[in-house]
């Protein structure tokens, strides 16, 4: 279906159902009760997790297909999100258009980095990426402040002339991005038995979009683009001795990959109307192949599970504080309760990059494959139980 | 005028004087063997040939049209194949994806953005890849990862990924290395049979004298950067110069 085969088309169903179902799957529990803060319900982090998803797919288009390794992606999504807040401020506050220019913009952008980059592979690339970033990071907060609005950032106002749609701005408060009217701050909340469920304007923007990215991922992994692709990462002198030059192969994919990092950085203007250097800086860039390794790069969910486990840690792990830890151990005997919640204590609030390390240390270490991999293996041992007899595994496992 | 033409070629690495001055005519639908002692100049030869080395001095003409400067790339798709001394593969991939993509390669030139369409649906470039694979008797492995074959089968898909271009010349760089003599026998056959089925002209650098005097039609013996002689089998066979360079037997 739609030009893929049935296990593809099976997982793209599958995350089209949990991008339109997040509100319910990341609030199992009723509010109010003990375990109501592990809620990630709501519009601001789901927003998150789909954005930094798309940013991941359209990494790891990059670095799990080819194995060229940027540092400096972040940049793309920078670029993104000015070129956006600028079309919110210029234009019209409707978001169609800042997302479709921030993505053009960031993909003109990768296009001179990877030009330049793409003349080196392996730590060469990575270096030279990383070093356009943190140049990019300091041109935005320093000298092109006009543009970028320095250090404090860029955001819309009051007095923006918006040019399409000047009237419909002049109400007296900065309007708000929109969608034909339909503001992303909007939400529906929905209060059944305990439970609040919010469905939020921006995230199901957002969710779109993903799903469109995630299909445009999986037909580019299965065409001959994506086939030539890989080829480049098993082995480059092969595949030019074999007549096919390498050079535009990759340099396409890395302004795909820059698209889909300003197509994210679009959303993420159009959400909240704000830019700012910060977004280009190296951890940015850092954090998204966290992201992709994380999940499981060359693999097509892999990313968007990488991007959502590593949001939901920085918002939800972060939040746990030794208040939070008394609370739990208070049926314990005092000594033992101080004891217990002295030991956890590291590991949860600000020390919430303490477990993420620990628990990225043990992916690459037990599951070079990221989560994709532990899933797989998980699947295997109950499909192994059910039938024993199990085929012959020379064959090649499929990327997905 | 051969399809390849080598004129007054040399190639300096610092002090050392790797290719001399070398003359070499490999005339069309030849098998043309170039053998030599290790050190001879014989990959330094063949990477001139491909765009890997450019020489020093020299002219290099294929069907009239010079290779140098040009990038291996260009000078594959003018239908110059080569075969690595050790087999380079795609090994993450499957059997059937790396004959794949020589016939993308083939069909489609060295770039195509064809990102929509799927790899499963080139019904053209899938027969064409399935019958080569049959040629080379590995369609039964066409699921398997590369990188999971034997020496022998990395070197026959490396044959078959060549092959598949249909290469009006095809470089072989000691195609039967480090293989049992069954093996090389089969080697042995397959080329001969692809040489009898379609236009094709072959150089080999070989060690092996077995492959050599069963397949060259002419021979050439580098030694020391310069060709020593060029002839046919039979009289190198009983040249005393290489017989003395190469073939290390005692004078008679």
């Amino acid at each position: 279906m739609f030009g893929l085969s049935a296990k593809d088309t099976r997982l793209f169903f599958i995350v089209t159902g949990l991008v339109a179902f997040a509100p319910f799957l990341m609030n199992p529990f009723p509010t109010g009760s003990a375990m109501a803060q592990f809620n990630a319900g709501y519009p601001d982090l789901m927003q998150r997790f789909v954005i930094f998803g798309i940013f991941a797919i359209g990494f790891n288009l990059l670095f799990g297909l080819t194995g060229y390794l940027s540092f400096g992606h972040a940049a793309f999504l920078g670029a993104g999100s000015y070129a956006a807040v600028w079309m919110l401020k210029l234009l019209t506050i409707n978001v169609i258009p800042a997302i479709l220019i921030s993505t053009v913009v960031a993909g003109a952008f990768a296009l001179l980095i990877g030009f330049i980059s793409l003349r080196r592979s392996g730590i060469y690339f990575s270096i030279l990426t990383l070093a356009f970033a943190q140049m990019a990071f300091a041109l935005a907060a320093s000298v092109l402040t006009p543009i970028t609005g320095g250090e404090t950032g860029l955001q819309t106002a009051l007095n923006d002339p918006r040019i399409l749609d000047g009237i419909a701005s002049s109400g007296g408060n900065i309007p708000a991005p929109a969608l034909f009217g339909l503001e992303m701050r909007n939400s529906y909340v929905w209060n059944v038995s305990g439970w609040t469920f919010t469905f939020n304007a921006g995230y199901y923007l957002a969710g779109a979009f993903m799903i469109v990215a995630f299909y445009l991922s999986m037909r580019i992994f299965r065409s001959p683009f994506g086939l030539m692709l890989q080829a480049i990462k098993t082995n480059q002198t092969r595949l030019n001795y074999t007549g096919l030059n390498s050079r535009p192969y990759t340099l396409a994919v890395f302004v795909i990959s820059g698209m889909y990092a300003g197509l994210a950085g679009g959303l993420m203007a159009s959400m909240d109307p704000l830019a700012g250097a910060e977004r280009m800086q190296w951890t940015a860039s850092g954090e998204v192949v966290l992201m992709t390794i994380l999940g499981g790069a060359g693999t097509l969910i892999g990313p968007v599970l990488g991007a959502g486990f590593i949001k939901y840690f920085e918002n939800i792990f972060s939040k746990i504080n030794s208040n939070v830890l008394h609370e739990w151990f208070a049926f314990m005997p005092d000594g033992m309760e101080d004891f217990i919640v002295t030991i956890l204590y590291p590991f949860v609030g600000k020390g919430w990059h303490l477990t993420l390390g620990i628990m990225f240390m043990m992916v690459v270490i037990f599951l070079p494959g990221g989560l994709v991999e532990g899933g797989q293996r998980i699947a295997n041992l109950f499909r192994r139980k059910k039938s024993q007899p199990s085929e012959a595994d020379g064959a090649k496992t499929p990327a997905e | 005028m051969g399809i390849l033409e080598i004129k007054n070629v040399g190639k300096r690495f610092g002090g050392l004087q790797a290719l001399g001055d070398v003359n070499l005519s490999v005339a069309e639908n030849t098998v043309h063997a170039i053998i030599g002692p290790n050190g001879a100049g014989k990959s330094t030869l063949l990477n001139c040939l491909v765009g890997k080395l450019i020489p020093d001095t020299g002219s290099v003409t294929f069907q009239g049209q010079s290779l140098l400067g040009r990038k291996p790339h260009e000078i594959n798709q003018m239908g110059v194949s080569r075969v690595f001394q050790t087999p380079e593969i795609f090994a993450d991939l499957t059997v059937m994806e790396n004959v794949m993509i020589p016939c993308f390669a083939h069909r489609d030139g060295s770039f195509k953005l064809n990102a929509i369409g799927s790899v499963a649906g080139q019904a053209d470039i899938k027969t064409q890849a399935e019958q080569i694979l049959e040629d080379v008797n590995m369609l039964d492995k066409h699921q398997m990862q590369a990188s999971s074959l034997s020496r022998g089968d990395k070197r026959r898909l490396e044959m078959a990924m060549c092959l598949v271009q249909e290469p009006k010349l095809l470089l072989l760089d000691e195609p039967t290395a480090g293989m049992a003599r069954a093996d090389t026998n089969n080697t042995i056959d397959l080329l001969k049979e692809i040489k009898e089925k379609r236009d094709i002209t072959m150089a080999i650098i070989e060690h092996d004298m077995h492959v050599v005097f069963s397949m060259a039609e002419r021979i050439t013996v580098l030694a020391q950067g310069t060709p020593l002689v060029e002839d046919t089998p039979d009289n190198i066979k009983g040249h005393p110069k290489v017989r003395e360079a190469y073939l290390g037997e005692a004078q008679v």
